[in-house]
Formats: structure tokens, C-alpha cells, sequence
């Protein structure tokens, strides 16, 4: 049940126009909402760093689907739904790295294979039971307005868990993303940290489903740390602006989609989409400002450039095509 | 030129022993046999063709290899038993460079697991790390995007990351491919340098005359190792046919083996040895 609330005047004084600004905040449902957009988008956001630099972007999408049949089986077997499907998708994407560890069979191939399947069981089982059909709408595309204290208090559980372990293990997650093969030589257990990510993974995609849907997950992983690695160079200010964006995010499109009366995920995905667009456009502008005004104070191929030659045994910045 | 004499280094218990190793990956032999001491204060190059074990030999260093036979103990340590201080440089070219790490935070990845349970770095890490980068020059880079350094600025940074875990030994997997003439001779100077300070180092290598004939000691390799000495002793015309299967003449060029590279030649398959590692032009150009 979207929320069939729309403008129903023009505003005609300031009094009005602040009423119909805050006519959101006065229903119970729409506040869970907002704070459920927000959670889940911070944690998709923050999440989805380590997935894009790890070039995994397909995981997100493949282990969002896989969860589905974990979120169906939980139901058949009358098991906790949040937590069935947290250890159903941690255990998808171990199989993943457990395929990808017999060579020959690339990492997107593996998340081809076994997400689908996943995908396939819960299918399945629901076409079995023509009752799910309501929930099977819920979790392709998500339902914000159907966001419950419990789920609240899950989302919050999985955004303190994952803060948590990305910070007690910075270090280790850091230098195994970067290269987790050297990581090993340095002695980091990466086999642990690649299992501690499936699993904090696995338990953002399940705790953000009822906003974001199966569908639509990918784009939260994926769209705020692409846009936020547009506007810095940095791992912590990265891992940072992509939280904020996907919270900003989500909260700016849970709020729209009140006013368009639209799928609040789609707005969510829309919104960052538009971000991505913006910071494109913003880093493309401003490399091509850098590069112009390196020409403009570039000296003339007469005079020497004097930066090698006062600091001995420091070569010039690398230029193109090198 | 850079190393023209063998290098005296310090008596006493070699830093690395391996004895009868045979090693691979998923019961796919890589080395067989290997005999080998590297004494502190050495610098060895490795030397064969791709596919010889070279890489394999380092990470039975670093205990990254199933060992099917006999053993590695680096520093007293077995490799199997625990990590030794083994500082490792990898090839450039298994770099992300779009990773958003600067200088620094490269650098004190070498520090990851000095304080494990804690996120952040002590000041003595940093001050550490600091004192390291500015050994190599490259302090004023300090806080820049790995991408936007030179070739040699880059490999001083995985070096610094390397020297800053205090190993007692630096290994480096093909520190020159890939990079031009200068910075290739500005890394084998560093290298060279740190040597002398007594840091103990292993490359691997594929250029003969431009990295190989310089250095102290060399190690041949085709899937085991067929020789290893000074450049003098190993970088002969049988030695050479047997690492790589090809007619190779060596040149006497003031008082330094240069090895004469005739390309014709090298199509035709001469191993006798019947390893794969011997098949083609084997013999990569910088």
C-alpha cells in the first residue's frame, strides 16, 4: 500500500506551505519510513565502497536475488525471516569465492550461477503457494510505508554491527581490498575478512530488502560509492561521503516519493542516480579546469623545468602515456 | 657498473634455507628439489624463463604455497610455522592504481597487523613511516594519489611499505618490468643501496644484461634450480641453454658477461630437459 496522501491544496500562505512541508513528518508510518531509508541507504552506501573496489559491483545485485530464496525458505520452514536469509545469502556468497577458488570459472560467472539458482528456489517454492504473491511484490520492489518498529530495530542492529566491524578492522579490510594477495603476505587474515564482508553483506542486503526491494539494491551499493569516489581520492573520505550520500539519498527520495505518490525505492535509486550525474559532471568540469590551467602556467619548452633539478633523485610527476 | 664485484657478505647461519623443497599449487608441481641458502646481507637475483618458478619460489617464502616436500625456515622460522618478517614488493603491474589510497596509507599498510586490534596507527608507526619515506625521497608525496607519481616514485612507495613491517628480509617480484631505462636504473640503485645498509634482498627478474649480470648472486631456474653463483659462474652459454632451451653467446664486455640475444634462434626448442617452461621466445624485452 503506497501512500495515497497527496497535495491536496495549493498552498496559498507561508503557514500553508510549511504545513504541507512538514505533512510527512505527522504520520507514524512515513517517519519509520524515512528512518528506515535513511539506515538502509547510509548502509548500502557505506557497504557498497569495498564492493565497488573490489570490483564486485554484480554482487550486490546477484546476493540481493539469492537472499529471496533464502527469505522464502525461512518463511516455508517457519524460521526468523532476518536471520534465515542472512545465513542464506552469507553462505551464497561463500559458495561464490568456493567456485571461483577452482579457477577457470570467473568471480561474475560464479555470481551468475549461484545467485540465479537462489533466485530460482524461492520462485519455485512461491509459485507453489499462490498466497505470496502480495509479499513477492514487497520484496522485488520494496515497501517502505510497511516498514515496521521490528524491522527498525533490525536495520539499526546490522548499521551498529557493520560500523562496527568496518572500524575495529579498518586496517585489515583496507589492505585486503586494496590487494588481498599481498594483504596475505603482510599476514592479515584476509579469509576472514572476506568472510566477515559476505556476511555484513549479506546481512545489509537482507535488513535493506523491505525498502529497496530485490530489485533495486544494486543501485544503493553501487550508485553513492561510484559517485563518491568522483569527488575524492581518499579510502576514509570516501568511505564517508558515500554513507552520507546514501543517506541523503534516501531520506530526499522516501520524501519525494510522498509527494509524486511513487515506489519510494525507485525514487530512492532515482535520486542517485541524479547525484552520480551531478558529480560526474562536477569531477569531469573540474579535471578539465586542472588541465587547463597546467597549460596555461606549463613554462615554455626553452626554459628547463626546475623541479628535478633542485631536489636530486626525485624524477618529475608522470605524465600521460606513460 | 652497478655491482661489479661479488658482494662479501656476513658469515654465520644462512637467513634462508631451503632443502629439498617441491612446491606448488592444488597438486600441480611448480618447483622441484630446490636446494638454496641466502645468507644475511645477500642480494640474489632469480633468474628464468615465465612459468620457471620464480614467483613460486618467493611465495614458499612467504609460506603461500603447498609444500609437498622438504622445507623453508626463513630467520630460524619454518614458513609452515609461522610468518617470518618477509617484507614483499609486488610486480607494478598488479596494482590498482584507481584504488583511492594515498602514499601514506600505502605505506602504513605495512603496519597492518603491528597493532591488530586497534584502528588507528601509533605515533611511532607514523613517525616510522615518515622516517622511511623520506629515506626514499618521496616524504613530499606523502599525502598524493598513487596514480599520480612517476614509475620510480611508485616503486618507492610499495618499498617503503615493505621497509616499514622492519623485515629481515625484502623480496621483490620483477621490480623492473615495465618501467623505462631510468627508473629501472634509479630502482637497482635503491636496492643496491639498501644492500649495502644490510638489508638482505631477492628479485626475480627476466632482463639478463640490464638487472641480472649486476648483482651479486644469481639463481638460474627452470622448475628447479639448475645453477646459481656470481654472474661469472652462472651467465654461460650451457647454463643459459639449459634455463631456456636456447642458443644464448655470452660476451666478455669489459670484464661483465653480456648476453648476446640472436631471436631467430629461439624458435627453435632446444630443452632437453622436456619442461614446459622451455617452449618459445621466453626471453622478455623491457
Amino acid at each position: 500500500m503506497a501512500a495515497k496522501v497527496v497535495i491536496k491544496r495549493w498552498p496559498g500562505t507561508a503557514t500553508d506551505m510549511l504545513d504541507v512541508i512538514f505533512e510527512p513528518f505527522t504520520y507514524p508510518f512515513m517517519v519509520r519510513g524515512m528512518v528506515a531509508a535513511i539506515l538502509a541507504g547510509a548502509l548500502c552506501g557505506g557497504i557498497g565502497v569495498y564492493v565497488i573496489l573490489k570490483r564486485m559491483a554484480y554482487i550486490g545485485h546477484g546476493l540481493s536475488h539469492a537472499v529471496l530464496g533464502g527469505a522464502v525458505v525461512s518463511f516455508v520452514m517457519s524460521f526468523n525471516f532476518l536471520i534465515g536469509s542472512t545465513i542464506w545469502g552469507f553462505l551464497c556468497a561463500q559458495l561464490i569465492t568456493l567456485t571461483t577458488k577452482k579457477r577457470k570459472i570467473a568471480y561474475d560467472a560464479a555470481i551468475g550461477v549461484i545467485t540465479t539458482a537462489s533466485f530460482a528456489v524461492g520462485i519455485v517454492l512461491i509459485s507453489r503457494n499462490k498466497s505470496f504473491t502480495r509479499d513477492f511484490e514487497t520484496a522485488l520492489f520494496g515497501n517502505i510505508t510497511g516498514v515496521f518498529p521490528g524491522d527498525l530495530v533490525a536495520l539499526a542492529v546490522v548499521a551498529g554491527a557493520t560500523a562496527l566491524v568496518l572500524f575495529v578492522a579498518y586496517k585489515q579490510f583496507l589492505f585486503t581490498t586494496f590487494d588481498g594477495d599481498v594483504a596475505q603476505f603482510y599476514g592479515v587474515p584476509t579469509g576472514w575478512v572476506e568472510a566477515m564482508f559476505s556476511l555484513v553483506l549479506a546481512g545489509t542486503i537482507v535488513v535493506s530488502l523491505q525498502v529497496l526491494g530485490v530489485l533495486l539494491i544494486a543501485g544503493a551499493t553501487v550508485i553513492p560509492p561510484v559517485s563518491a569516489r568522483m569527488l575524492t581520492d581518499s579510502f576514509p573520505r570516501m568511505l564517508l561521503l558515500s554513507t552520507g550520500i546514501g543517506a541523503v539519498c534516501g531520506f530526499v527520495g522516501i520524501y519525494l516519493s510522498y509527494f509524486v505518490d511513487v515506489s519510494s525505492g525507485a525514487t530512492i535509486v532515482l535520486v542517485e542516480a541524479a547525484v552520480f550525474t551531478i558529480a560526474m559532471a562536477y569531477s569531469t568540469a573540474r579535471s578539465r579546469l586542472v588541465s587547463a590551467r597546467q597549460r596555461e602556467s606549463r613554462p615554455s619548452p626553452a626554459t628547463p623545468a626546475p623541479d628535478s633539478s633542485i631536489r636530486p633523485g626525485v624524477e618529475p610527476v608522470k605524465t600521460e602515456g606513460d | 657498473m652497478l655491482h661489479p664485484l661479488p658482494h662479501e657478505h656476513s658469515h654465520g647461519s644462512p637467513l634462508v634455507e631451503i632443502r629439498g623443497l617441491s612446491c606448488g599449487y592444488e597438486k600441480q608441481r611448480v618447483l622441484n628439489e630446490v636446494d638454496l641458502e641466502i645468507l644475511r646481507g645477500d642480494f640474489v637475483g632469480l633468474l628464468g624463463p615465465s612459468g620457471s618458478g620464480k614467483t613460486t619460489l618467493l611465495r614458499a617464502m612467504l609460506g603461500a604455497v603447498d609444500v609437498y616436500e622438504g622445507e623453508v625456515v626463513v630467520d630460524g622460522v619454518r614458513a609452515s610455522d609461522g610468518r617470518p618478517r618477509i617484507g614483499y614488493v609486488p610486480q607494478l603491474e598488479t596494482i590498482d592504481w584507481n584504488f583511492p589510497v594515498t602514499v601514506r596509507e600505502v605505506v602504513m599498510m605495512g603496519r597492518t597487523m603491528e597493532n591488530r586490534f586497534f584502528p588507528w596507527f601509533r605515533k611511532e608507526e607514523k613517525e616510522l613511516a615518515n622516517h622511511m619515506m623520506d629515506q626514499l625521497g618521496i616524504l613530499h608525496l606523502a599525502g598524493r594519489h598513487i596514480r599520480n607519481l612517476s614509475g620510480g616514485q611508485q616503486q618507492r612507495a610499495f618499498l617503503a611499505r615493505a621497509l616499514v613491517s622492519s623485515p629481515s628480509l625484502l623480496l621483490l617480484d620483477e621490480p623492473t618490468s615495465g618501467v623505462d631505462v631510468k627508473t629501472r636504473d634509479d630502482v637497482m640503485h635503491l636496492l643496491h643501496d639498501l644492500n649495502h645498509e644490510g638489508v638482505t634482498i631477492v628479485i626475480t627478474t627476466h632482463e639478463i644484461n640490464a638487472v641480472a649480470v649486476h648483482l651479486p648472486r644469481l639463481v638460474c631456474m627452470a622448475g628447479r634450480v639448475l645453477a646459481q653463483g656470481t654472474p661469472y659462474e652462472v651467465i654461460t652459454p650451457e647454463v643459459l641453454f639449459q634455463t631456456y632451451g636456447a642458443d644464448m653467446p655470452v660476451i666478455n664486455y669489459e670484464g661483465m658477461p653480456i648476453v648476446a640475444e640472436s631471436p631467430h634462434r629461439y624458435a627453435r626448442n632446444g630443452g632437453e630437459s622436456g619442461d614446459k617452461a622451455m617452449a618459445g621466445h621466453s626471453h622478455r624485452h623491457a
